[in-house]
């Protein structure tokens, strides 16, 4: 062997063996998972008896669940459809306010990321306490002379805009800082040309910062939309998809469906999630599309 | 000239209302969204500092009266579990954040760097596995722990699946690509082979960025929900997150207990948060501009 191919060869032994707990992880919990979890959507299966093939039933089971159609379906788009949209507004406002000569802007922008890495379990735990109904949220709104004796997490109508509420208000820190980056990357020279130009702030906001935002608005979009797709945690510790399935949500349908039942249905809740992943998907797709032809006047 | 005369006064006009309102406007901005992102946290704490019996006393209190140190002791004390939750949390945690944090770098600088067969499919493949929602691998993942390796119930099973992860394999390989290969090409002439490389030369120069994948991983898992949950079963194998929602949902009338326990859980990363923020603070702000 010429001394050429033997080093060829040791590089890709080594470049092999640096990668092997990568592949490893890889190989097993995702391309294997996914392929084993695409055969199991076409299968019933409980755990006690091995699974059998049934085609695309699971699939269409979906159409005549009331649970999905009914509950999680809607409720999982209402949430997306609220959630996104506020909490990337909310965190373009308080990333511009930070972007000015302000003082103190380290300290807020500290303090504005707390929520961010703080669990979900915990922060779930502490708005459940504050949104009792004896909480301090209906406290506050009592000496407002506001109506008071809401249930928050115990009414229909209440319990999923609390949720939405309370996840907006944690995810906010993140997306902030991000746009924070952003904004601090535009160049000086770019508002100075305008402001030469006669441009008044609000057109300078509206035709410099916003076309030279969306890359990083379309990044942040998808987070939020990957996120909102999959919210898990503040149902399962909340609400547990109650009061009568107006919190339920697609994620926690699949859980429920899977793990919660006395028979489990593996193979349902497999086909459930290969719906959710194609929503997720689709709903990238179609804010690129919005958020990049937005005409560029 | 004329132009800028005729210009002027509409300019100034605009900038003479705005400028007077501006900066009141965000002072505003920033200390009401202060508010509404510290109360939550201050009452939380304030009401764990009080007896039991006074958790729903309102209206709200600023400042704990009468005040009581109850609630900790019965946390670390009385409960015993509690203790062997914040144990198993931890243990979790620090072995997932060391372990993903070298065999992340590893896989990186092998994509950055090494040349071999099947690199660039591999590569694509990673990025597109980012896109899958854990949703779809959570069913044959369990299976899999169940059956393949025997770990239902074991704090491995939280630990095997997270050892490595795609988002931090793509985030190493992108630093390796940003330094000079000088440095190794020096120590190639001089007979080092790669993993002398790695261990002795790379790892060292990239602390920045190993520190901010481990933070990274460490608030991850610290915080980690719904896969402990699937795989940990009985209340003594429980991570800390999990257990304060089991312990919620068994004693729901012992809540300033769930209050101080759910201190344990974010004081800790909060503290971790304070200390290292420039390193959080940049790498969102990174990976957020290299994400597009």
């Amino acid at each position: 062997m010429s001394p050429r191919l033997r080093r060829k060869l040791g590089e890709w032994l080594t470049a092999y063996v640096f990668l092997s707990p990568y592949l490893f992880v890889f190989g097993t919990f995702t391309v294997f998972a996914v392929g084993f979890a695409f055969y199991l959507s076409f299968t019933k299966y409980n755990l006690f008896s091995p699974p059998k093939w049934i085609g695309f039933a699971n699939y269409t089971r979906l159409l005549q669940d009331e649970d999905f159609i009914k509950h999680a379906l809607p409720n999982t788009l209402k949430y997306v459809a609220v959630v996104v949209p506020v909490q990337t507004v909310i965190s373009l406002i308080v990333a511009f306010a930070l972007d000015q000569e302000i003082k103190f802007r380290r300290l807020f922008r500290t303090l504005f990321y707390v929520p961010s890495v703080t669990s979900s379990v915990v922060i779930s735990l502490i708005f459940m306490w504050m949104f009792n109904k004896v909480g301090a949220v209906n406290s506050l709104l009592k000496m407002l002379g506001l109506p008071s004796h809401i249930d928050w997490l115990n009414n229909i109508h209440t319990a999923l805009p609390t949720i939405m509420a309370v996840n907006i208000w944690s995810t906010i820190g993140t997306m902030m800082i991000i746009f924070l980056a952003a904004l601090q990357d535009i160049p000086v020279t770019y508002y100075e040309a305008a402001m030469i130009d006669g441009a008044n702030r609000f057109q300078i906001f509206r035709y410099i910062t916003v076309p030279l935002l969306r890359p990083v608005i379309f990044f942040v979009v998808t987070m939020g939309l990957i996120g909102c797709f999959q919210v898990f945690d503040q149902i399962y510790v909340m609400t547990a998809g109650g009061p009568l399935g107006s919190t339920l949500t697609i994620a926690y349908l699949i859980y429920k469906n899977a793990f919660q039942s006395t028979t489990p249905r593996m193979g349902y809740a497999s086909a459930m999630a290969f719906v959710l992943a194609v929503m997720i998907f689709v709903a990238t797709m179609l804010q690129r599309r919005i958020i990049e032809t937005e005409p560029y006047e | 000239m004329a132009v800028a005369a005729r210009r002027l006064p509409r300019y100034r006009e605009e900038v003479i209302w705005w400028d007077r309102i501006k900066i009141p406007l965000f002072y505003a901005v920033l200390i009401g969204w202060t508010i509404v992102c510290i109360t939550p946290f201050w009452l939380s704490l304030v009401y764990s500092l009080m007896p039991k019996e006074h958790v729903f006393d309102m209206p709200p209190k600023l400042w704990p009266h009468p005040f009581s140190l109850d609630n900790y002791r019965v946390v670390v004390t009385t409960f015993e579990l509690f203790p062997r939750w914040l144990l198993n949390s931890t243990l979790i945690a620090v072995v997932v954040t060391i372990v993903r944090t070298i065999f992340c770098a590893m896989g990186g600088y092998a994509f950055a760097r090494l040349r071999f067969p099947g690199r660039n499919l591999l590569f694509i493949l990673m990025l597109a596995s980012m896109m899958i929602p854990p949703q779809v691998t959570l069913v044959p993942n369990y299976l899999i722990i169940a059956k393949v390796f025997h770990l239902l119930d074991n704090l491995l099973a939280v630990i095997l699946p997270g050892i490595t992860t795609a988002f931090g394999v793509f985030m190493m390989t992108q630093f390796y690509k940003s330094i000079p290969v000088e440095l190794e090409e020096a120590a190639l002439i001089d007979g080092a082979n790669r993993f002398q490389i790695f261990f002795r030369i790379i790892l060292p120069i990239s602390r920045a960025a190993l520190i901010t994948l481990a933070l990274f991983t460490f608030q991850g898992s610290w915080n980690e929900f719904m896969w402990p949950l699937i795989v940990l079963q009985t209340p003594e194998n429980f991570t800390l997150p999990l257990g304060l929602k089991w312990f919620q949902s068994e004693y729901y009338t012992l809540y300033s207990i769930v209050l101080a326990g759910s201190l344990f859980n974010s004081l800790p990363i909060i503290i971790i948060f304070f200390v290292f923020q420039r390193y959080f603070i940049r790498s969102i702000a990174v990976t957020g501009l290299k994400g597009v």
